[in-house]
Order: C-alpha cells, then structure tokens, then sequence
C-alpha cells in the first residue's frame, strides 16, 4: 500500500487540514484520522510522524498543549495557529497545482 | 519557539527529553487501547533514542545541545587523568603565555599605530646613501634650515612635522635646589593640529607657537607626566619652570593616549622646534622629519621634489667643506631621500629590537609547536585507549561529525584553561621583560596595555592551538572502524607512526631552539668578557652643570675639592664617559696633505684621566695642566695604524680640518693603549683625546656649562659615596651641580643588554624546549611499552634477551630523533643566515655550536627511555600471557 512519504512533501498538508477541520488532536488521533479519512489507503509512519509535528511546532504553523486526560495519563494536543491556515493554504494551492499539472501529464501524453 | 526558547532548553534538555518521552509513551497507549499488539506497536514507532534525538534537534538549538553534552563530557575526561591533563595544561600555558607575551611586546614596539589621525599617511623622511665607514648607512636626522625649505617644497601635498629625538633634560619648578629630570621633546607648533591631537587641559600648540627662534617659550606637558608629575592638578597651567637659562610656562597638556611618535620613549613636556638652540644651524641635524602626506598627493613626484630641494640645500652647503675628499662630498651629495612608513612611529628601540624580538617570536612559536606536538601524542595515546568507545559510539549510530567534535571540544578544554593560565603568565612576564631591556638610567617606557588586540591573540592562538594538536586525534578517533576496534584487532602500528613523525619535529624544533639558544649564550660570553682597554671597576660618572659657563679653573677647583672626599681614589674631568653614547669625529690632515677619508673619534680629558680610567700609556706623557686644546693631544693605537703606518707618532703633528677651512694644528704627547669608545662591536675607531681646557683663536680659555667629573672610589661599591660626592660639588664651587650619577660599569653593561636579553630568554626557552621534547618522548616510549606488551612478552617467552628488548622498544624512536636532529641541523644553518647580525665572534658552524645541541638532545633521550626500558625489560612473560 502506498505510504504518506511516497507522496512527496503531503505530511504536512494532512496534518494542517486534519488540525484546521478538528483543532486538538494528538498525534494517534491526527494518524488514525488521517489513516480512516483516506480509506485506510494513505498511511502516516508512526515513525515520522512525531518530528514532523516538532518541526512544524517549531515553525510555528501549530501549537501544542498538555492536557491530562480522565485516565490520568496526559496528552499533548495540536491546533493551528494563524500562521498554520495560511501555511495549509498555500500547500493546498500547491498540491492543486502539482496535480493537475500531474493529470494533464496522464491525459495528453 | 524562539531562538532563546531554544537555547534555553539546551540547560534545560532533561526535561525536553522526558515530553518527547511523554508523549511517544502516549502515542503507544493509545495504540494498545485501540487493540494493537504492544510489540507491534512500539516496532511501528521506531527506536525512542532516534526519536529523541530527532525531535530534540527540532526543539533546541542542536549544535549548542551537543557543544555541551561534549564539554561536560570532555571534563570529565580531563578529570579522570589528571597528572596528564595537569602537565599539558602547564606545558602549554607556558607556551602560549611566552608567546602571548612576546606578542604584547612586539605589539606595543613595532605594530601599534600610533593614536594619531590617520597614522596610516604617517611617514619618516630619511637619507640612504654610503657612510663615510664606507658602509651603508640610513639616518633620518635633519638640519631645521633644510626642513624649513622642504616644507615649503611639499606645499599642500604633505605637511612636514619636525620632532626632534627625545632627551633626557634638568628642570626645576622652584629653586635650583631641586634639579629634575624630564624627557623633552621638540616638537612642531603645528603638530598637533596636523595629527589630530586636542588638549587633555589648556591648549596645545598652533603653528603660532613656532614662528621666532627663542621667541615661544611655553611648554605642552603629556598626560602621563601631568599624572605622576602634578596629580593631575588643573592649576599646572601658567606654572613655569627653567630649563638653562630659558624659563617655560606650562600652557595646556595633551591627550591621554598621545605618549610622543616614538614607541619606548615616553614624552614628558613637549616644547616649540623653535626653542631648541640649533633650530637656525645649518650644520646641525637634531630631529626627525615626519610627513604626513595627502590622500591625493602623488607619491613619487613628492619624494622627489623633497629630494631635490634637500640635496640643492646640502650643495650650498658643501662649499664650505674644505679639506674633505671629493669623494666623499658627493656620497654625501648622492643619498637618496626616502618616506618610509611611519603609522607605529618611529624609535630607535624599534630599529634596536626589530630583529631580536623576531627571533623571540619564532623561538617562542617553537616552543609552542613542540608543546603542541606533546599535547597531541597525549590526545593520540588517550585516543587510542579510547578506541572501543569510539567504535561504540559509531555502531550505535553517533555521527563521525560528532565524534570529532568530541574530541575537539576535549582539545579546547585544553586549550582554552591554558590559554587562561598563559595570560596571567604574560601578564606578568610582559613588563618584567621590558625591564630587563632597560638601561637603568634611560629607561625604554612601553604603553603595554592588555587590550582587545592581545585579547584577540591569546584566543586565535588558543584556537589555533586546539586545531594544531586536536585536528588530527580527533579525525583518527572519528574514522574508528567499529568492526575491528571492537574485536581488539585495529592495527597497532598506525597510531605509531603518526606519534613517532611528531617526535621527530619535536627533536628538530628543539634542536633549532637549543643551537640558537647556545649562540645567543656565547656572543654575549664573548662579548661581555672582551677587554674594553680601560678599567670601569669603582669608577662614577658624574654629570654635573653649571647655572653659567664657567672657566676651566672652576671646574678643576671642583675635581680637585672631590680629590679630598674620603673614599677616593682620583678624580678627573671629560666630555662625556667612554660607551657613553655620545660622539665626536673630525678628519684628520698629516702634514698638509688632505685626509684620507677616516673619521677620528675625539674626546675631551683633563690630566689625570688617563690614570683614573687606568688606560695604559705606550709612550710620551699624560696631559699637563698648561695643555690646550687645540695644542696638544693624547692618540690610541689604531690612530697611529690609520695615519702613522703604526709607528709611534709622539712627537708628531696632525691637524684637524673644520668647516670653512679652518684648520686646528696639534702636537702627539702621548701614545696609548687602544679602548672601546662608542660600542662593544665594531672595530676600534682611530680615537684622538684633547685637553679639557679649550681655547679659541685668539688663545682665551673658553668657559664651559657642563662636563663629567669621572672618580675612581676606594671602596668596593662606589655608589656609597654618590650621596656625598652630590652634596660636595656644590659645596666646593656653589654653581655647580651634579644632574645625574652613573657607575662606568653600569654604562658598560647597557651595551650587552640585548645580548644579555636575548641569551637569557633563548637559554630559558632552550631548558623548557628541552624539557617537552623529553617529556614527549617518555610519554611515547611509555604509551608504546604498554601497547607492545603482548609481543614483549612473547619475545621473551621464546628467549629474547633484555638489551634485544630495550632495542625493540627504542630503536624506531630513536631512528626518530635521528632524524629530527639532522633536520634541526639543516633548520639551524638556514635560519641563522638571518639572525648572524646579531652574533658576535661566533659562527653557526663552529663544531662547538652543534655538539651542545646535539649531547643535551642525546642526555634527554636517554634520561627520557630510562623508565620505558625498564618497564619493558622487567615485564613478566608468564603474568602477561596469562592475562591475555
């Protein structure tokens, strides 16, 4: 099956949209989204998962927060930030832009 | 997160760690609650390490996170070999502080600019021509009538400054009681103005502070002088003082950091060109001449036309030299005037120390090297001991980056604590150097300051120094192959050869230091023992002056009233002290025939003094008191050679030529041995002595203002009666006082100050060259002991005997010292070309030079494989095998 890191640079664009649709997710909840969302076809490595969230903290693009949950255990919760939804939007345009040039490429070749 | 957020968490990364934990922990819970295998679920995620160190590079600064885990850890390194880690800390402490020292020396006498404006556009005008010795010659001392009309040349190309060289003077404040003693400069009105200078107080001077021979007498006082002199009083201005028969008065003081434009001297009062009493003689060149030329000037076309104006100014003036060779008329015609670049300033220190203080440095930098080289056979061995570490540290996935980095950062610690220790070292040894410089009456003052610049040395050699012996450990230890250093097996031999090439540098560099070293040591031997023809032992010097000219039967009542002091021997009267400094030449004309082109150097002595300085008489007489002079004179040896073919010339006449024409006639009385007179090198000059009482055309005894009364004591330490001789000049005539009190030994010894500066530091750094060196080769010997261990003890299993061990251990490092003799051998004879001005009566190639160097390197290895040999000749084979 076809991985998240086949598609080049896509982590992050499903990550920010997951986040942007239901701000505080933590990271299994932003995996299993995106895993159940897509049909169980795009799979997030778990492996990767976790630096791209500090990466894209790091930038700024979303923040993060403890909370501890009803078990005791604590959760470190993701939401965008202003930065992030411009961020998503321009990876979104990105992503528009790659595909269709991707399509006409299958179309007319 | 902020750059600071990051940085922070790099103190704080515990706690970074442990919620990058946290939350992976988390992630697996949910999984195992979502119904995953545990195990799956963790194989899924991946190792937490990798993890970490990928999400704590995110969230901290990484490179400043690791620089500190290495710092910590390179610490604890050092404290856990703490003999080792003490001894290359001090040997390079040592090393760095002699050189940052050496630096802060040459810094302050040859590289500093001077805080002027633009000392860049600073330059010195000087003559380069042939000397009447026949030998090239540089001066840069001028006429102030030519420095007038060459200023005019320049016009608004450069502006020309005359300073004159700076001098010890006698002032007084109050009444002459209390005579002082102050370093006067004179120096250009406009000066100050033309360098950017503002006063500190008061005024400085303008170009209308120089304008009437005599006419300007007001003095501009330095900062330091206002400092130490008058604590910095703000009503110093308008106070006067007298200098001869002029009287001063204090009109402003200069800026702090202006100390004059001559590094080692240290300008008290400044004071208008126009007030020095040469300032309209033609024939007296009393100052140096600075430009500051203009960005737009064009160089060339200015040079020459100072050149051209200087030289039609000297033609004039050549006219009136009558009696001297053509010849030598026109080399003197002939120099080419030059601007050489004078942004540091320009002193004769710096021309004095320039080369000594370069083969300072490069000693120093030597001894550096070889401190290097130690520390890195150090690193190196520890590197190796180190090996699996290393290889575990790369099979768990530690980037080779990083692991030069860890060594590195170990190298720093090194470094760094050394370089700490090394500048309270130079800060320490910088002055004291300077002392041992000094002349003690004429003392060389240096602004040494530790500012940034030496700030900037001491932390660029530090670094330098941590790559110099960290670099190449640090790549070794990194390029570990895990496979192999796991499995015990890397091959023993490479790390050998790396620490056996750097004993060899290490034996060249300190054969070099030592070879040097012992050719400093014999010149200043040679040179402080020679004979200098007259005897300075219990002999004083006294400079004394008078308020007025006085006649000659005065200053003879005074030697004569000292004759009765007790504790003296004789008493006589000169000039000025032989190696005193001061000279005085004429050509000399033998029957009327025109001089063959060889100075005579002259000196003024009254009857007695051959007896005081006990300088032996060959033939004639002494002088006696009726002797004048012009009339009668007293020759040397080499004057009776140069105009005589040698044979005695008592009896015989001479003249001297003077400008204009004039001609002096003198008759030989006496013959004697021959002295030193101006210096302790060059050959002895055809010296000329005449009487003290000088008269002029018409016979009148001329008076005198000043004159050296010279007494030879009966006690062993003349300067116990210095105190009573001061208060009995004026007790015997009550004009006259003694300014200043000089032993003759005391004056004798300033001329091997260098040597004995330079033999001192060379033998000092020899001694601790030699000791690294040593040190080093121990620590190979030992380190290559312990690794050979094994075959050593299966050698000796199957019956090698002890001296076939002893030569096994040793014999490739000694092939190394072998060869690094012989390559010190080869540095010494190309590097003492450049140094050979600064020997005297020795020769690089006497064998004598290269043995000594060669039997100290020889008793330092051997003293140094001692302990190696006998370790490895009592190992046991039995114990060693079993071990294994």
């Amino acid at each position: 099956m076809a991985k998240a890191d086949a598609l080049q640079g896509s982590m992050d664009l499903l990550v920010l949209k997951i986040l942007s649709r239901r701000p505080g997710l933590h990271g299994y909840a932003i995996m299993s989204a995106i895993q159940d969302i897509s049909g169980e076809v795009l799979r997030v490595e778990e492996g990767s998962l976790y630096p791209a969230l500090h990466r894209m903290e790091e930038a700024g693009w979303i923040r993060a927060e403890w909370i501890t949950k009803g078990t005791g255990r604590r959760a470190r919760l993701y939401e965008l930030t202003a930065a992030g939804k411009k961020q998503l939007g321009m990876e979104e345009s990105r992503w528009q832009a790659v595909t269709l040039a991707v399509n006409r490429v299958l179309r007319e070749a | 997160m902020s750059l600071w957020t990051r940085m922070a968490n790099v103190f704080r990364g515990e706690r970074v760690n442990r919620e990058i934990d946290e939350e992976l922990e988390a992630h697996v819970a949910e999984a195992i609650a979502n119904g995953r295998e545990p195990s799956e679920a963790r194989r899924a995620l991946g190792s937490a390490l990798r993890h970490r160190e990928k999400s704590r590079d995110v969230r901290l600064v990484a490179w400043l996170e690791s620089l500190r885990a290495d710092a910590v850890f390179g610490w604890r390194q050092l404290n856990k070999t703490k003999v080792t880690s003490l001894a290359a800390i001090l040997s390079l402490a040592l090393a760095i502080g002699a050189c940052t020292s050496a630096f802060r020396l040459i810094d302050a006498i040859l590289l500093r600019p001077l805080p002027v404006a633009n000392p860049e556009r600073l330059y010195d005008l000087a003559r380069r021509g042939i000397g009447p010795e026949g030998k090239p010659q540089n001066f840069d001392g001028w006429a102030y009538p030519d420095f007038q009309l060459m200023r005019a040349a320049a016009g608004d190309q450069a502006e020309l400054i005359a300073v004159s060289y700076v001098e010890p003077v006698d002032l007084t404040y109050k009444s002459d009681e209390e005579i002082e003693r102050a370093y006067l400069q004179y120096v250009s009105g406009w000066m100050f103005p033309a360098l950017g200078l503002r006063p500190a107080l008061g005024r400085v001077f303008t170009e209308n502070d120089d304008l009437k021979p005599g006419g300007h007498p007001y003095a501009v006082l330095s900062h330091d002088y206002w400092s130490h002199r008058f604590g910095q009083d703000p009503k110093v201005i308008g106070r006067t003082f007298r200098m001869g028969n002029d009287l001063y008065e204090i009109v402003g003081v200069a800026e702090e950091s202006f100390t004059g434009t001559s590094p080692g001297t240290m300008v008290d009062i400044f004071v208008p060109t126009m007030m020095h009493p040469g300032a309209t003689r033609k024939d007296w060149t009393w100052h140096r001449t600075l430009a500051v030329v203009k960005p737009e000037a064009a160089f060339e076309p200015l040079r020459q036309k100072l050149e051209a104006t200087s030289r039609a100014f000297e033609e004039e003036r050549a006219k009136g030299f009558l009696g001297m060779r053509q010849e030598d008329i026109d080399s003197f015609l002939n120099q080419k005037l030059v601007l050489e670049p004078a942004a540091t300033g320009v002193s004769d220190l710096q021309t004095e120390t320039r080369r000594p203080l370069a083969v300072l440095g490069v000693l120093v930098g030597l001894v550096l090297l070889i401190a290097c080289a130690n520390v890195a056979n150090l690193m190196t061995a520890q590197a190796s001991a180190r090996a699996r570490e290393m290889a575990v540290r790369v099979s768990i996935g530690g980037g080779r980056w990083r692991l030069v980095q860890l060594v590195l950062v170990q190298s720093a610690w090194l470094a760094f604590l050394a370089a700490a220790l090394g500048s309270v070292f130079a800060w320490w040894s910088g002055p004291f150097v300077v002392s041992m410089i000094n002349p003690p009456d004429d003392p060389a003052r240096l602004v040494l300051p530790a500012d940034w610049r030496v700030l900037g040395f001491g932390l660029a050699v530090a670094l330098g120094v941590t790559l110099l012996f960290g670099l190449a450990p640090a790549l070794r230890a990194s390029g570990v192959n895990p496979v192999s250093a796991l499995k015990g097996g890397e091959d023993p031999h490479s790390k050998r050869r790396l620490m056996h090439a750097l004993i060899a540098v290490q034996v060249a560099f300190c054969f070099l230091v030592l070879f040097v070293a012992g050719l400093f040591v014999t010149t200043f031997q040679r040179l402080s023992h020679q004979s200098v023809g007259f005897s300075a032992d219990r002999v004083l010097v006294l400079d004394t002056t008078a308020k007025a000219p006085q006649p000659v039967e005065f200053w003879e009542q005074v030697a004569e009233h000292l004759r009765s002091v007790q504790g003296v021997e004789t008493v006589a009267l000169t000039d000025s002290p032989l190696l005193g400094g001061s000279s005085w030449n004429n050509f000399i004309s033998v029957n009327g025939a025109p001089t063959n082109g060889v100075l005579s150097y002259m000196r003024a002595a009254s009857p007695g003094w051959l007896d005081t300085m006990k300088i032996q008489l060959i033939d004639g007489r002494d002088f006696l008191p009726g002797d004048t002079h012009p009339g009668a004179a007293l020759v040397n040896e080499t004057f009776a050679k140069t105009y005589f073919d040698g044979v005695d010339p008592v009896g015989k006449t001479f003249e001297l030529s003077m400008d204009e024409g004039k001609r002096l006639g003198y008759e030989i009385v006496g013959y004697v041995k021959d002295v030193r007179y101006r210096n302790l090198r060059e050959p002895i000059l055809p010296q000329l002595y005449v009487p003290f009482r000088s008269v002029d055309e018409k016979g009148v005894t001329r008076k005198r203002g000043a004159g050296v009364l010279l007494v030879r004591t009966s006690g062993s330490n003349p300067l116990a009666t210095a105190g009573i001789l001061r208060q009995e000049v004026p007790r015997a005539r009550p004009e006259f006082r003694v300014s200043r009190i000089r032993t003759q030994m005391e004056i004798n010894m300033s001329h091997t100050v260098r040597e004995r500066l330079l033999a001192t530091l060379a033998l000092f750094f020899a001694i601790v060259a030699l000791m690294l060196a040593a040190v080093g080769l121990y620590g190979v010997l030992h380190y290559s002991v312990l690794q050979r261990r094994r075959e050593i003890g299966i050698r000796m299993a199957v019956g090698a005997r002890a001296g076939g061990v002893a030569r096994l251990v040793t014999w490739d490092v000694f092939a190394m010292v072998l060869v690094g003799a012989f390559a010190g051998v080869g540095l010494g004879m190309l590097s003492v070309r450049y140094v050979e001005s600064l020997f005297y009566q020795v020769k690089a190639t006497d064998l004598q030079m290269l043995a000594i160097p060669a039997l100290s390197i020889l008793v330092g290895t051997f003293l140094a494989a001692l302990r190696p040999v006998m370790q490895a000749v009592r190992i046991d084979p039995a114990s060693i095998l079993r071990a294994e």
